[in-house]
């Protein structure tokens, strides 16, 4: 089993972000996805992962959701390890318990939106809250309504997601992992499976939360301009490296790494 | 040739009937057993468990590659010699019950191998248990395209009832049976109780189906 | 008695049951086999009475039970005229039976294969048999060999019912030692490995085979 005496029980400080990645490893039998990571997010800060297919942007997020397992290194957030637990005074892998308690710091948007098909747009907005928080369903009810008046979705709260667009059924996906009150919001690649006129209505949800919330998100996304537009810091992945990252001026105006300029420019010619 | 008596086809109806009763218990109870302990042998193969996986998996193929009937006789002769005496329902119930919980093990695996692997995931978001994972977002999913399918194993358990004749429960054909060797007559009771058979597994697979509609409508998944 | 002595004492016996069970099981097949062509066939046949005789056929023979069928065979039958003996009422039973389920899956394995074959086959004046026969049937049967596989394990362990009419099968067999004897944890017990057997490594291994077969030769594989 891996070392884990290198790695603190907690990270403390004035400075401690919301989300570390240290040294993280993943790989798929011999196809290494990701290569010794180091990744901070601060408190609040939006963070935006672009780059060519398979490079492991989406990997990222589906590790800190704890949806894949990662082979080494230790991930933290908000302070804490999530894929390790203390045990006898060394780290350890974390058991389902201790996931179920670091998880609820962090909530998730699919690019299929992965709404639960058999729930109205509310009842999967208050799914969370009343089952896996126990709130009484009164308060369940004004919370998640709340939500769905924020995304523009509450004249189909009580509609089924057979019945509406994609769009519209990524925006209650939202409301849904809102409804969580996460400290940290992931997208992967939201507005991949939209038509392109509905893209707009879930981008302009998200460019909301950035100026309402004091939420720290990580976005993968192909939407060059979008990422742009609303991050505060933008990395580029390749080959399973942070290639390069920088505020969204300095990586779009000017890249300095060559596959970083290609990248850029082949998504402007295609564009 | 032809000497059907209308008579007593009338006389010997309400023995029929009666029976009939019996074979819908037996056939009710029966499902009900095999509805709960399918679910479990389903879930139990779903384990990451592999020495438990693969016991119930290898367990599941034998029940299913051998005779029913064979079964039945299993559990009524083979519990005395252990000291262990079970009645003629008792073990018709546990015999029919564990056959076909077999067969709905592999229903419902269908079912939840037809859950697409983002309602996981986007369970596992909500930061939910196990157990409401599939109480709450699983199941109900899984239930709908296992519905043919258990409707179909209904009807089939209610047509395996007659072998539980063999050991003594007085269902249809063991009436039948008796009241052909009491009256020497054999055509009127196993034809009625032919009909008897049609009358009820023909509407039921149409029942069946409006039931799966219904459930498709009620959960919006249409 | 330990098990062994118990296996050398009545393994004649038990053999020669095993022996009968194969022997149904190969005929109910055929029989199976030649019914479900021909009622899957009439059913998709446009002439109303022909398709009304094959409906009628296989709702009668899946609406009610195999042991009922058996019966009325076995025991109505002879009332009629129609005297046979208990071994040809076993698996004339279990093959009229199995062959009206194997009629929904040749039906199925039928419209399975796509509309452009039957017009290719009509566009090269191809005679309506002709085209059934050597083109539209072997498409299908790629299609309906799987389900034919369990059907094949429901048919062998239908075989089984027939000891209720007193043919020496390994049931029948089985319950007789189990009579004359009272080892039945030993007697039904070796009963259900070797019908397990037979399902798991013969019957199973040779549709699984006979897939592949099917596969290669239609270059599928």
């Amino acid at each position: 089993m891996e070392d884990m005496s290198g790695y603190p029980h907690e990270l403390t400080g004035e400075n401690t972000p919301m989300v570390s990645f240290k040294n993280v490893r993943k790989s798929y039998g011999s196809l290494v996805v990701l290569d010794d990571l180091d990744l901070d997010v601060t408190t609040g800060e939006m963070v935006s992962i672009i780059g060519p297919s398979g490079s492991g942007k989406t990997t990222v997020l589906r590790m800190l959701m704890t949806l894949e397992k990662i082979n080494g290194g230790c991930i933290y957030v908000d302070g804490k390890p999530l894929t390790h637990m203390p045990k006898n005074g060394g780290l350890v892998p974390a058991n389902e318990r201790h996931l179920r308690e670091r998880r609820a710091d962090i909530g998730m948007c699919f690019q299929h939106f992965n709404l639960f098909p058999h729930m109205t747009a509310l009842e999967n907005c208050m799914e969370g809250p009343v089952h896996v928080l126990g709130i009484s369903k009164a308060e369940a009810r004004d919370r998640s309504e709340e939500l769905l008046e924020l995304v523009g979705m509450i004249n189909k709260k009580d509609e089924h997601p057979s019945r509406l667009s994609g769009g519209q059924q990524q925006r209650v996906a939202i409301a849904r992992a809102l409804a969580m009150r996460p400290k940290v919001m992931l997208f992967d690649e939201v507005t991949s499976a939209l038509d392109p006129e509905v893209i707009g209505e879930v981008t302009n949800v998200i460019r909301g939360l950035v100026d309402e919330h004091n939420l720290t998100m990580l976005m993968v996304t192909h939407q060059m301009g979008f990422a742009r537009d609303i991050s505060d810091r933008v990395c580029f992945f390749y080959g399973g490296k942070i290639e390069e990252q920088g505020s969204p001026a300095e990586l779009f105006g000017n890249p300095q790494r060559e596959r970083t300029q290609q990248f850029l420019s082949a998504v402007r010619e295609a564009v | 040739m032809f000497d059907w008596n209308w008579e007593f086809a009338w006389e010997i109806l309400p023995r029929l009937i009666v029976a009939t009763g019996n074979t819908l218990i037996a056939a009710g109870a029966g499902y009900a057993i095999a509805l709960v302990l399918g679910l479990v042998l389903a879930i139990a193969q779903r384990t990451p468990y592999r020495g438990l996986t693969f016991v119930v998996r290898e367990f599941v193929e034998f029940i299913r590659s051998t005779p029913l009937l064979l079964q039945i006789f299993f559990v009524f002769y083979v519990g005395p010699q252990f000291g262990l005496r079970l009645s003629p329902w008792a073990s018709g119930m546990i015999a029919i019950g564990l056959h076909y919980s077999c067969y709905l093990s592999e229903v419902y695996r269908g079912g939840l191998d037809s859950v697409p692997r983002g309602q996981w995931e986007a369970a596992t978001a909500l930061n939910m248990t196990i157990a409401q994972k599939y109480r709450r977002i699983i199941i109900p999913q899984a239930i709908v395209p296992a519905l043919a399918g258990m409707g179909n194993y209904l009807v089939g358990i209610f047509k395996d009832t007659p072998m539980l004749s063999v050991i003594g429960v007085a269902e249809l054909i063991h009436t039948a049976n008796a009241i052909g060797s009491e009256h020497y007559r054999f055509l009127e009771p196993f034809t009625l109780v032919g009909l008897i058979f049609l009358a009820i597994s023909l509407p039921a697979a149409g029942l069946i189906r409006g039931f799966e509609n219904f459930i498709r409508r009620k959960l919006g998944l249409q | 008695m330990d098990i062994f002595e118990f296996l050398v004492q009545y393994w004649p016996r038990i053999l020669s049951g095993v022996g009968v069970t194969v022997a149904q099981f190969v005929l109910a097949a055929i029989l199976g086999i030649a019914v479900a062509l021909t009622m899957g066939l009439l059913k998709l046949s446009t002439n109303k009475v022909l398709k009304g005789f094959a409906v009628t056929y296989i709702e009668i023979f899946r609406g009610t039970s195999l042991l009922v069928q058996l019966y009325w065979i076995f025991f109505v039958l002879p009332l009629f005229g129609f005297s046979i003996d208990k071994f040809t009422a076993g698996y004339v039973a279990v093959g009229m039976n199995i062959g009206a389920y194997g009629a929904e899956l040749v039906r199925g394995g039928i419209l399975s294969v796509p509309k452009g074959q039957w017009e290719a086959a009509l566009a090269i004046n191809m005679s309506p048999a002709k085209r059934m026969w050597r083109i539209i049937l072997p498409q299908a049967l790629i299609n309906m060999l799987p389900p034919w596989g369990n059907l094949m394990i429901e048919l062998l362990k239908g075989t089984a019912l027939i000891s209720l009419i007193s043919v020496a099968d390994l049931m029948f067999v089985t319950k007789q030692i189990n009579a004359s004897t009272f080892l039945s944890a030993q007697a039904f017990g070796i009963a259900l490995i070797i019908y397990y057997i037979l399902a798991r490594f013969l019957v199973t291994p040779f549709m699984r085979w006979l897939e592949r077969f099917m596969a290669r030769k239609m270059g599928r594989a």
